[in-house]
């Protein structure tokens, strides 16, 4: 059978801002999409500050990066570290801090091209900001999902890094927003998901809650995706990747996470009378 | 105003921040969107009276001219009231395609 790309799609994983949730959503989204069948890559494209692989708990296995495979040192099924439990899951992880120096778009699209070839999905982890980093990464995709969290800071720069992918004409462009805290929510204390959503102008491709299992999990290197934990943040990210499949799965509602007397008052509070 | 803020303020406590974040996100995002810094956005808008100024006389006091967003549009509108007409300059007069104006013309440009 000949090898195609045709079939195979490359996600950016994006947000701007630092600290929102980008590789932990490409841990436990790389995680349930190979659960699911799907032969996925995790590509670390953050060269400065990579952290996928501890996330992953491959950071012991590492032999070779994608700057060995660029430099042609090693071909690439020898830089990739296949997880142990999910043998769908590949991770190239990332080079050295000073492949930045030379590193260019088309060395990207070359790395995401061969990563193509054998995997279904491939996902990127973009680093932080809007400099060649970004640039780097967003050249090699052609969809993109972007995270953030219900914060002014975080929403505004979710928006330049919007406007940079519509630019390049990177599409769909999908939405998750992240450590959703329902009872700040109903106390109107935080953007509402509403909110969110009306102002970066995206679909919103899931919700994921604020989650202490979150800091455990990165604390084991298990996503939370792998040991079938049934935790708020474990069931967003696997209906995350359901719906990146093309799965209609319907979002939680935050309002209704909560139950009890002081939930409804909250909705009460939340009418608008004019 | 949602039911929250209405007893906020019958109690003179601050609104729910929400509404804030809101609020400041949309003003700050229309500029960031627009690329345009405020000392641009200034200069325009005093260009754009004095032409406008040469054929009408307007209201300066009530002029106004900014940057508003909607779905990821950002446009300019401009909500100038015309005092009255001026007589065309001679030279550059054209075909009179339009009488002497509504009283209160809105006048948009869409940016991308």
């Amino acid at each position: 059978m000949p090898v195609t790309t045709s079939g195979s799609r490359s996600i950016l994983i994006c947000s701007g801002k630092g600290g929102v949730g980008k590789t932990t959503l490409t841990a436990n989204l790389g995680i349930a999409l190979a659960r699911q069948g799907m032969r996925t890559a995790v590509l670390d494209a953050d060269f400065g500050l990579r952290n996928l692989d501890l996330l992953l708990g491959l950071e012991n296995r590492i032999v070779y990066t994608a700057q060995e495979v660029l430099s042609g040192n090693c071909r690439l099924d020898q830089a990739l570290v296949k997880h142990k439990l999910e043998p769908n899951l590949a991770l190239l992880p990332a080079g050295n801090p000073r492949m930045l120096e030379w590193l260019k778009p088309e060395d990207m699209q070359t790395i995401v091209g061969m990563l193509r070839e054998s995997f279904d999905i491939v996902l990127i982890d973009c680093p932080a900001g809007i400099e060649d980093g970004f640039k780097n990464a967003a050249g090699a995709a052609e969809e993109a999902i972007v995270i953030t969290t219900p914060e002014v800071s975080a929403v505004r720069d979710a928006d330049r890094v919007i406007g940079l992918l519509n630019t390049r004409g990177i599409k769909p462009i999908q939405l998750v927003l992240n450590r959703v805290r329902p009872k700040m929510m109903a106390n109107q204390e935080m953007l509402a998901v509403d909110d969110v959503t009306d102002i970066l102008a995206l679909p919103l491709l899931g919700l994921v809650l604020e989650d202490e299992q979150v800091i455990v999990s990165t604390n084991r290197g298990e996503p939370l995706t792998l040991n079938g934990s049934n935790s708020p943040a474990a069931q967003a990210y696997n209906n995350i990747a359901r719906r990146v499949c093309g799965e209609d799965v319907p979002l939680i509602d935050p309002a209704k996470v909560r139950r009890g007397l002081r939930a409804k008052l909250g909705r009460l509070m939340q009418t608008k009378i004019f | 105003m949602t039911l929250r803020d209405f007893i906020n303020n019958l109690l003179g406590r601050q609104p729910a921040s929400a509404t804030a974040a809101k609020q400041r996100l949309q003003l700050v995002l229309a500029h960031d969107r627009s690329d345009l810094n405020p000392e641009l956005l200034e200069q325009m808008r005093r260009e754009i009276l004095e032409v406008v100024s040469r054929y009408v006389e307007i209201d300066l006091e009530e002029g106004d001219v900014s940057l508003e967003t909607e779905d990821r549009v950002t446009a300019l509108v401009a909500n100038l009231p015309i005092r009255r007409t001026k007589p065309l300059p001679l030279q550059e007069s054209k075909p009179d395609g339009e009488g002497p104006g509504e009283p209160d013309p809105v006048w948009t440009a869409t940016q991308a």
